[in-house]
């Protein structure tokens, strides 16, 4: 296979940047007022955080009840209820786009030269440090957002410099352009990513071949979910159109939150007009007038960029009243913002947040494909699937299906990340072997491959010529290395701490559950799991994979049992092998002798 | 399967039972008697899925059942011993979530978390305790809060909306910071419309929302589950008759 390096600059303009980050995200003009969520970023942008006043007065603008205004804002974890800094700095916690760099902790070297507490607001208001799961930007080292921003690729002369702009209050748009690029680098392509697409060439073809035709041509390509589960897109399309319902909607899913995945980030950057085409071409099918992207609020910095060729596509007639001159084919796109919460990827979550509320998985069935947005039919699709479905109806189904295996036609676009030499994305034929993928992105010494993200699987060497594809190894792209130097149980336990703080409360087994299993976790880190520890965490992690609500349940402990299988020496080698107190009994004394302003040797215990 | 499953019929533990068009699973097996163990089901309020006591295997898979429909021909095992077990370990989670406080909480034999501990014999809490700080609300006249005993079943929520058709509840927070909030001005319960005799101030299964100036009244000893089991009164509950007959 040749390797083809290419590299795609999306140049940020700080000026442009912060500009946007102000203005107010476009909406349908049907629509009688902005998304909720909207309206909350706004407050929050404004007074630095959202006010018990500000969501009395949102819940008599939107005349809702009180408490619903207060279970989204507490839900999200981009709105706080304290302020935040004027300088409000989010690192990522993910293990590649982490703050911890080379053994290095740059969050704590940052709070200490700011003098501030991560998670809390400095007294002078100046600036607060939170973390926050992966931004996205795991091809681009340790990595934060300042104010939405992006700084990538931080070391500790950077972390530095930024303490000192941080402490002067110097302006964003002093600071140095350059930190704020984010490239985006495809060290592999294929049929995606190759191929140019021009706008309205998709949509010409379908107004010419009909919705029964066009839907055939999806049909027969075999096109399968991009985001894992695999469900096949024509089918989808092919239920919704069939529901009966008011109104149809299609939904494109770019809220990528699994960890170590960054593809979509490319893809909205380069490829928005196909992602657009595909989400009309849908639309042409089941009939739908309205469309919604729902953006993960970690890539707010693409809302300009996306509203640019939203607007270009009307003017080309490719989108709003009459498409392409047709008297009855109404369609438009409008963009919704996420606030940080990874469960709104599940496409109930999804759509519950769409619709202004907490991103609480539905109960399924019904699903959405019936009754989704406002409880009408809707298609929810990755955004990989929709630029795949423009693309097959260009090129039509055999082009597609000529590529890849049996049961999973076409490419799959990777976001290859952590100990390798060439970290970006890859595009390959679904059934190319994961040693491929390691060759060709220079991973050297590979201890681990988390494939899919912490919700995905983790595999070691032995299994390396297993392929990527539906029948196999399947994947929403995320490609995590992890070299020999790597301790696992430092990876299980970050991915653990994920599910923990995702996790959206709403049933027992992951709720409490993914709690447990972080405790245990830490618990066998800090020298005091026993050989019983093992066995608890099989039986949570049982529990909580058979019985939870949602998708986020049933993956959060794959890892896990992963790992006691594969490298059970991860886990194992540090228990004791005697009891020990779980808890250390010296520590738990220390509230005690700080509310007697005791520290003498006889307030401890040895 | 081996035969044709008649129409309308479902088999919980090889038991067949009749449903008819539109009835969860446990909505059949409460009217067939077949008890199912549940804390955030209510016949008559619509069925949430949170607590997850109600797991049932169909054909291998976990469902919730007061959530899933029943389907011809669904072969369920219900009370079995791994299901059991899976539901103690429930019961025990809920329990180290909150600030339990069973000898010295009002709600003591009349509490649903704690019958449900007795009746899957669940003898110690098996996970260290969380302890949460969660806020007490003792603001209205008539009934407390307390956040600590609170298991987010929802029932309250559910019945302030469905029922007392006031709003009184919500559930906020992600995680374990989910928590019970109160849809007044002040967050405060006093500056809530509830009411003491609403639904919502009488339907939690725990010590979270109690009414006051009536403790004790029934002593400890003679309270609902000294005398019966949960099996046994959960058969005979179904909010829709007792609250037309009010």
């Amino acid at each position: 296979m040749s390797f083809v390096d290419s590299i795609c600059h999306f140049n940020f303009n700080p000026a442009i940047l912060i500009s946007m980050m102000n203005q107010r995200p476009l909406h349908h003009s049907d629509s009688p007022r902005e998304h909720l969520l909207h309206r909350l970023y706004t407050l929050q942008q404004e007074f630095l955080h959202i006010s018990p006043q500000a969501m009395q007065q949102v819940a008599a603008e939107y005349q809702l009840s009180l408490g619903q205004v207060v279970s989204v804002v507490e839900f999200y974890s981009f709105f706080y209820t304290q302020p935040c800094g004027r300088f409000h700095i989010l690192f990522s916690n993910c293990t590649s786009c982490g703050y911890l760099s080379d053994e290095q902790d740059l969050l704590h070297l940052l709070c200490q030269l700011l003098q501030v507490t991560s998670g809390k607001t400095r007294h002078d208001g100046c600036v607060s440090v939170h973390e926050t799961s992966c931004i996205g930007l795991c091809d681009h080292g340790a990595s934060l957002l300042v104010n939405g921003l992006p700084i990538t690729r931080l070391t500790e002369e950077k972390i530095t410099q930024i303490a000192q702009l941080v402490a002067s209050e110097t302006p964003l748009l002093q600071w140095p352009a350059e930190w704020f690029e984010v490239h985006n680098t495809a060290h592999q392509r294929s049929l995606l990513l190759t191929e140019y697409f021009l706008p309205g060439s998709a949509m010409q073809k379908a107004l010419i071949h009909g919705k029964d035709e066009t839907l055939a041509e999806i049909l027969r390509s075999d096109l399968r979910g991009r985001g894992g589960a695999g469900f096949g897109t024509g089918k989808k399309w092919q239920l919704c159109q069939q529901a009966p319902g008011h109104a149809h909607y299609v939904v494109c899913n770019a809220d990528e939150g699994e960890p170590g995945t960054f593809k979509d980030r490319m893809l909205l950057c380069d490829h928005a007009d196909a992602l657009f085409e595909g989400m009309t071409l849908c639309a042409f099918i089941i009939g739908a007038e309205q469309g919604f992207v729902y953006l993960r609020g970690e890539y707010r910095y693409l809302l300009t960029h996306l509203h640019t060729v939203l607007n270009r596509r009307r003017q080309q007639r490719l989108l709003g009243q009459h498409i392409l001159g047709q008297p009855a084919f109404h369609f438009d796109i409008e963009i919704v913002i996420g606030a940080g919460a990874y469960i709104c990827g599940e496409e109930s979550a999804l759509v519950e947040s769409l619709e202004g509320k907490p991103g609480i998985p539905r109960i399924r069935p019904p699903f959405p494909v019936t009754h989704g947005y406002q409880n009408q039919p809707t298609v929810v699709n990755n955004v990989e699937t929709l630029i795949a479905a423009a693309h097959i109806i260009v090129q039509g189904s055999a082009w597609f299906k000529a590529v890849g295996t049996e049961e999973s036609s076409g490419t799959k676009i990777l976001s290859v990340s952590g100990d390798c030499q060439l970290p970006g994305i890859y595009e390959y034929p679904f059934g190319v072997r994961v040693q491929q993928v390691l060759d060709d992105c220079h991973a050297h010494n590979v201890q681990a491959v988390q494939i899919g993200g912490p919700a995905g699987k983790m595999i070691g060497a032995a299994d390396f010529n297993r392929a990527i594809g539906f029948e196999d190894l399947s994947t929403g792209g995320s490609f995590l290395i992890y070299g020999q130097h790597r301790d696992l149980l430092a990876v299980h336990r970050n991915f653990a701490h994920f599910f923990a703080h995702e996790s959206c409360g709403f049933c027992t087994p992951c709720r409490v559950g993914t709690q447990l299993l972080k405790n245990n976790l830490d618990k066998i880190a800090q020298g005091r799991g026993t050989a019983q520890d093992i066995t608890e965490i099989k039986q949570l992690s049982h529990l909580i994979r058979h019985h939870s609500h949602c998708g986020l349940g049933y993956t959060a402990a794959n890892h896990v049992l992963d790992g006691l299988q594969t490298f059970p020496q991860a886990l194992e080698a540090p228990l004791q092998q005697h009891f020990s107190a779980q808890f250390d009994l010296d520590q738990s004394l220390e509230s005690a002798r700080q509310i007697t302003h005791r520290d003498d040797a006889s307030a401890h215990l040895d | 399967m081996a035969m044709q499953a008649k129409p309308n019929t479902i088999s919980i533990d090889g038991q067949e039972i009749a449903f008819t068009a539109g009835q969860t699973i446990m909505d059949a097996a409460l009217a067939a008697k077949i008890y199912i163990p549940h804390l955030c089901h209510y016949p008559g309020l619509r069925p949430s899925g949170n607590c997850r006591l109600c797991v049932v295997e169909i054909s291998n898979r976990s469902t919730a059942a007061c959530i899933t429909p029943a389907v011809t021909g669904q072969e369920i095992r219900n009370n079995t011993p791994e299901l059991n077990a899976i539901r103690k370990t429930i019961t025990q989670m809920l329990f180290v979530e909150g600030n339990h406080i069973c000898p010295s909480c009002e709600k003591t034999g009349n509490c649903k978390l704690q019958a449900m501990g007795y009746y899957l014999g669940m003898l110690d809490d098996h996970f260290p305790q969380f302890y949460q700080r969660r806020e007490m609300d003792a603001s209205h006249a008539g009934i407390l809060l307390d956040r600590s005993r609170c298991i987010l079943c929802d029932l309250c929520v559910r019945a302030s909306r469905e029922v007392d058709e006031k709003n009184v509840f919500a559930i906020a927070g992600r995680g374990t910071d989910a928590h019970l909030i109160v849809n007044s001005s002040t967050g405060k319960l006093g500056d809530s419309t509830i009411a003491v005799t609403d639904l919502a101030a009488n339907i939690c299964p725990v010590g979270a929302i109690l009414i006051k100036e009536q403790g004790y009244q029934v002593p400890i000893g003679q309270r609902i589950y000294d005398l019966h089991t949960i099996r046994e009164t959960a058969l005979q509950e179904n909010v829709t008759k007792e609250h037309h007959e009010k």
